[in-house]
């Protein structure tokens, strides 16, 4: 992250806790604690090894949602984008399947695939899946023809247009998508962290608030915005890293 | 200049494209020979179809009837001994000079030797860019490093569509001095297609003008004189020009 990011990221937290502190005071309710509390709550919890296993069960989740959603999303958003024929062929099914709220499909999911990990994990590819394969196909059909000329006249197969030029024409697309991915991601995550699991910070969450620790429960709050911005700003490193060319 | 002959030949090619329940004619009955050395220059109205006609040659299109000959063999594909430029030079945005340069090399397995390289980038006066990606270089940069990646190739035939055109004059009459000081030091030939009449006179040994009433060939310019950078000033170079563009202007 540049030096002006880290500024802009700082200033946002302190505008953040005076604007929750004036709040908490104007509200005077337990549902809103003064920040300062929450901080010593959160280092309190930090040094517990039980708030670990939420963070580490989240970041698992979130890891291997996404991770299933861009194999299976970005391969096959290349090949559609390349390949006329088989657009068309997809794309009523992409049509139809792109503008369902997949969360409505959790009860299914979870009958399916189970309560566990599994269930979970599952609901969060197809979300990020749709997603991803959108972008990817969209980015890989605006490849100008003079390119698909330049890498044919130069001895160019199949193979080489996928990597030489499909791939780094899309590889911008895919990172956007995947940091727009990764709010939609941590919102579904925290909803089927709510659900039936003990393991969790969506579980920690709605467990605090069951047992009215509305400090606990900020802390949690906290910890999970704090894995989405971290993988945001990881997929913006990585983009800046490998996409150069596309920020002359 | 001209060693043999039956280097290249275009035979009755024709091309017509589909769109929408629509049949459009391009080019018909072409008939055209280039002889290994020769350069040859294609201009001609807008639409008669210069740049069909090259990608056709390069193996690009498919002639819908007709067939290119490269050395005496149908083309089918596009062959390793033929380099293009591209008027947008056709270079990959996504990866450095030096990755743009050695890729046809790369696709096609041939080994180019660091020195080998050097010699190439020291023609065309493009050192130092290596690391650099082609939106931080200027017009002219970018197509002397397309032109140092179809060089690398070793070509037997170059073909250049339209190479100059988003140049300005001075640059764009120092690459072309550029390509003719390269085009005498090495064994190859090239077709250029152009829109510029002044560039088809000083480039082209002869000139072919397209039609685009007829889809064909309205003739065939002889320019013998050609060939080195005093002919801009020559009088039979303004000669030739002002031939040129009496037959273009009947054209529009």
């Amino acid at each position: 992250m540049k030096r002006r990011g880290i500024a802009v990221y700082a200033a946002t937290i302190i505008l953040i806790y005076f604007a929750w502190y004036a709040l908490s005071l104007l509200l005077g309710s337990n549902i809103l604690p003064d920040p300062f509390k929450v901080f010593v709550r959160g280092f309190e919890e930090i040094a517990t090894g039980a708030f670990w296993v939420h963070v580490e069960a989240s970041i698992l989740r979130l890891f291997a949602g996404l991770f299933f959603a861009f194999i299976l999303a970005v391969p096959a958003g290349l090949i559609l984008g390349s390949n006329e024929r088989l657009d068309r062929l997809f794309a009523p099914l992409i049509y139809l399947g792109y503008p369902i709220p997949k969360v409505v499909l959790m009860p299914v999911i979870f009958v399916l695939f189970g309560l566990g990990d599994t269930g979970k994990i599952v609901l969060l590819t197809m979300i990020v899946f749709f997603q991803l394969l959108i972008t990817t196909r969209d980015s890989a059909r605006k490849i100008d023809r003079e390119i698909t000329y330049s890498l044919k006249s130069l001895g160019g197969t199949r193979m080489d247009f996928f990597l030489h030029v499909v791939w780094p024409v899309s590889l911008p697309g895919i990172f956007t998508s995947l940091r727009i991915g990764v709010g939609t991601a941590v919102a579904v995550l925290f909803l089927v962290e709510s659900i039936a699991t003990s393991e969790g910070l969506g579980f920690y969450i709605i467990d605090s608030w069951g047992r009215a620790e509305y400090a606990t429960m900020f802390v949690g709050i906290i910890a999970l915005s704090t894995i989405g911005i971290v993988m945001y700003e990881l997929f913006e490193i990585l983009e800046r890293k490998f996409c150069k060319w596309k920020n002359l | 200049m001209a060693t043999s002959g039956r280097f290249l030949s275009v035979e009755g090619l024709s091309k017509t494209f589909q769109s929408e329940n629509q049949t459009k004619a391009v080019l018909e009955g072409i008939d055209l020979e280039l002889a290994f050395r020769d350069c040859l220059a294609i201009v001609g109205p807008s639409g008669c179809g210069k740049t069909t006609l090259l990608l056709a040659i390069a193996g690009l299109l498919t002639p819908t009837v007709g067939t290119v000959r490269f050395k005496g063999n149908p083309l089918a594909a596009p062959e390793r001994r033929i380099a293009l430029v591209l008027q947008h030079y056709g270079l990959f945005p996504w990866k450095t000079v030096a990755a743009n340069i050695t890729l046809g090399a790369r696709l096609q397995r041939i080994e180019v030797s660091e020195k080998r390289l050097a010699s190439v980038k020291k023609e065309l006066d493009i050192e130092g860019l290596d690391h650099l990606y082609p939106a931080q270089l200027s017009g002219g940069q970018r197509q002397r490093v397309a032109l140092a990646r179809a060089l690398l190739l070793n070509p037997l035939l170059l073909l250049l569509d339209e190479p100059f055109a988003a140049i300005d004059t001075v640059t764009r009459e120092r690459l072309q001095n550029n390509l003719l000081a390269v085009f005498a030091q090495r064994r190859f030939s090239f077709i250029i297609v152009t829109h510029n009449i002044e560039e088809a006179v000083f480039l082209g040994q002869r000139i072919v003008v397209l039609d685009n009433g007829a889809h064909g060939i309205k003739t065939i310019m002889e320019n013998p004189g050609m060939g080195n950078a005093h002919y801009r000033n020559d009088p039979v170079f303004f000669e030739r020009t002002r031939q040129l563009r009496d037959i273009l202007e009947g054209l529009e």
